[in-house]
């Protein structure tokens, strides 16, 4: 496990042991969307082919419920549940936005007007 | 004797493969971000590289999480881009070069550096980003790539002390091959950016200059700065910069600088880049 200065990042979840052992079968999961058939079967009917996983009922309704901050709090890596957004057809600007509680065209502009900033978003011991 | 002449470093934002693919390069968001690497792009046709030792990271293509490598290298033939959930790019089979590939890894394995020898491997953007923003869209890339896969996913990811020293291990095994090489080092990723949770879209310019000026003139002392400053300060995913430093190490402590660029944003993330040249391989013509 990751020390615990990590922990005291706002709105960050570290991929380290304790996540990555929490949400391996998700990851995996969502690593076999990278093939065509597989993400047939999923979108086909994604409660039959979840049930294929031995993922947690709280891990499968976080893909349900296509909640994707419960994902990365539930052990998922983003780089994983990313591969769920593609198959929705959904960019990670999308879905950035979605985790960061904004619509896109409000993040989109945020990212032109340069990026969320880093004051203020240090510490969780900051005041905002 | 095969030399490393000079380092390039960049970030590999997958929108940039998607923006080039669909021939959306030419628009008013991507313009400036493509014209950066215009420099880039002459003076790479110019210095004609042999081999591109491409230090880069997989984003859950090719190594899932049955299997993470710390650092991987890749030794086969020939390397297909990866489909990443939307087809693979529509980018040219990546050549190997086996022979240099193979004495890397017998050579960095036998100076302490644990190498994990990969024979079969798709790659993704991480890797083929980087080739079409300095190649552009040719027919075959004009080189022979030798992908260096570092893990940045799972934590911990390698400390910057030793993928600058993994740097310098590399040159030495570069410089122990027989055959006349001109190779050129790739450290790709970044730069500051954050993809996931509510902090997502996270950029820090300061951050971002201060280490573009730190990789150039004190790489010892980046070297020295944990991941823990990378994550809180420029992002989750700017832990991904730790691989700049591996091309670093391979370059004289002295470089030149023939470009240098950056610019906000590309989708979600900061690009930055780099064209450094070791100022020994300059005398030497
Ligand atoms: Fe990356």
């Amino acid at each position: 496990m990751a020390d615990n200065a990590f922990k005291d990042i706002p709105g960050t979840t570290l991929f380290d042991s304790q996540q990555s052992r929490m949400g391996f079968h998700l990851n995996q999961f969502c690593m076999s969307l990278m093939k065509a058939p597989n993400r047939e079967a999923f979108k086909a009917d994604e409660r039959a082919y979840l049930d294929r996983w031995p993922m947690t009922p709280a891990q499968k309704q976080s893909v349900l419920d296509r909640d994707w901050n419960d994902m990365l709090a539930l052990g998922g890596n983003i780089y994983f549940t990313s591969k769920i957004a593609a198959t929705d057809g959904l960019s990670f600007r999308q879905i950035a936005a979605t985790m960061s509680g904004v619509n896109e065209p409000e993040y989109a502009q945020m990212m032109l007007d340069g990026g969320r900033s880093i004051e203020g978003n240090r510490s969780k011991m900051e005041t905002r | 004797m095969a030399r490393i002449t000079a380092g390039v470093a960049t970030s590999h934002v997958p929108a940039i493969g998607a923006a080039l693919d669909n021939g959306k390069a030419g628009e008013d968001y991507w313009k400036p971000v493509f014209a950066g690497y215009d420099a880039s792009k002459a003076w790479i046709a110019a210095e004609k590289p042999d081999v591109v030792i491409l230090v880069y990271n997989d984003h859950a293509s090719a190594f899932s999480l049955e299997l993470i490598p710390t650092f991987a290298i890749g030794c086969a033939d020939a390397f297909a881009p990866a489909d990443e959930g939307w087809g693979p790019r529509p980018v040219p089979v990546v050549q190997g070069h086996p022979e240099l590939a193979w004495h890397l890894a017998e050579t960095l394995i036998l100076d302490e550096f644990d190498m994990t020898i990969v024979n079969r491997m798709d790659v993704d953007h991480g890797l083929t980003v980087p080739l079409s923003l300095l190649f552009g869209q040719p027919d075959a890339w004009p080189c022979k790539v030798i992908p260096l896969a570092v893990n940045v996913v799972q934590y911990p990811p390698p400390t910057g002390r030793r993928c600058l020293n993994l740097g310098k291990a590399i040159r030495r095994a570069v410089e122990s091959f027989p055959d006349d090489l001109n190779v050129q080092i790739w450290g790709t990723g970044g730069m500051s950016h954050q993809l996931q949770g509510p902090r997502a879209g996270l950029i820090n310019r300061e951050f971002d200059n201060a280490f573009l000026d730190r990789l150039i003139d004190d790489p010892e002392g980046q070297a020295a700065v944990p991941h823990i400053d990378y994550v809180r300060e420029a992002g989750s995913e700017a832990i991904e910069l730790v691989m700049w430093l591996v091309m670093r190490g391979a370059l004289d402590p002295e470089v030149r600088v023939a470009h240098r660029f950056y610019h906000v944003p590309a989708s979600n993330t900061a690009v930055g880049h780099l064209v450094l040249e070791n100022v020994g391989s300059l005398a030497a013509g």
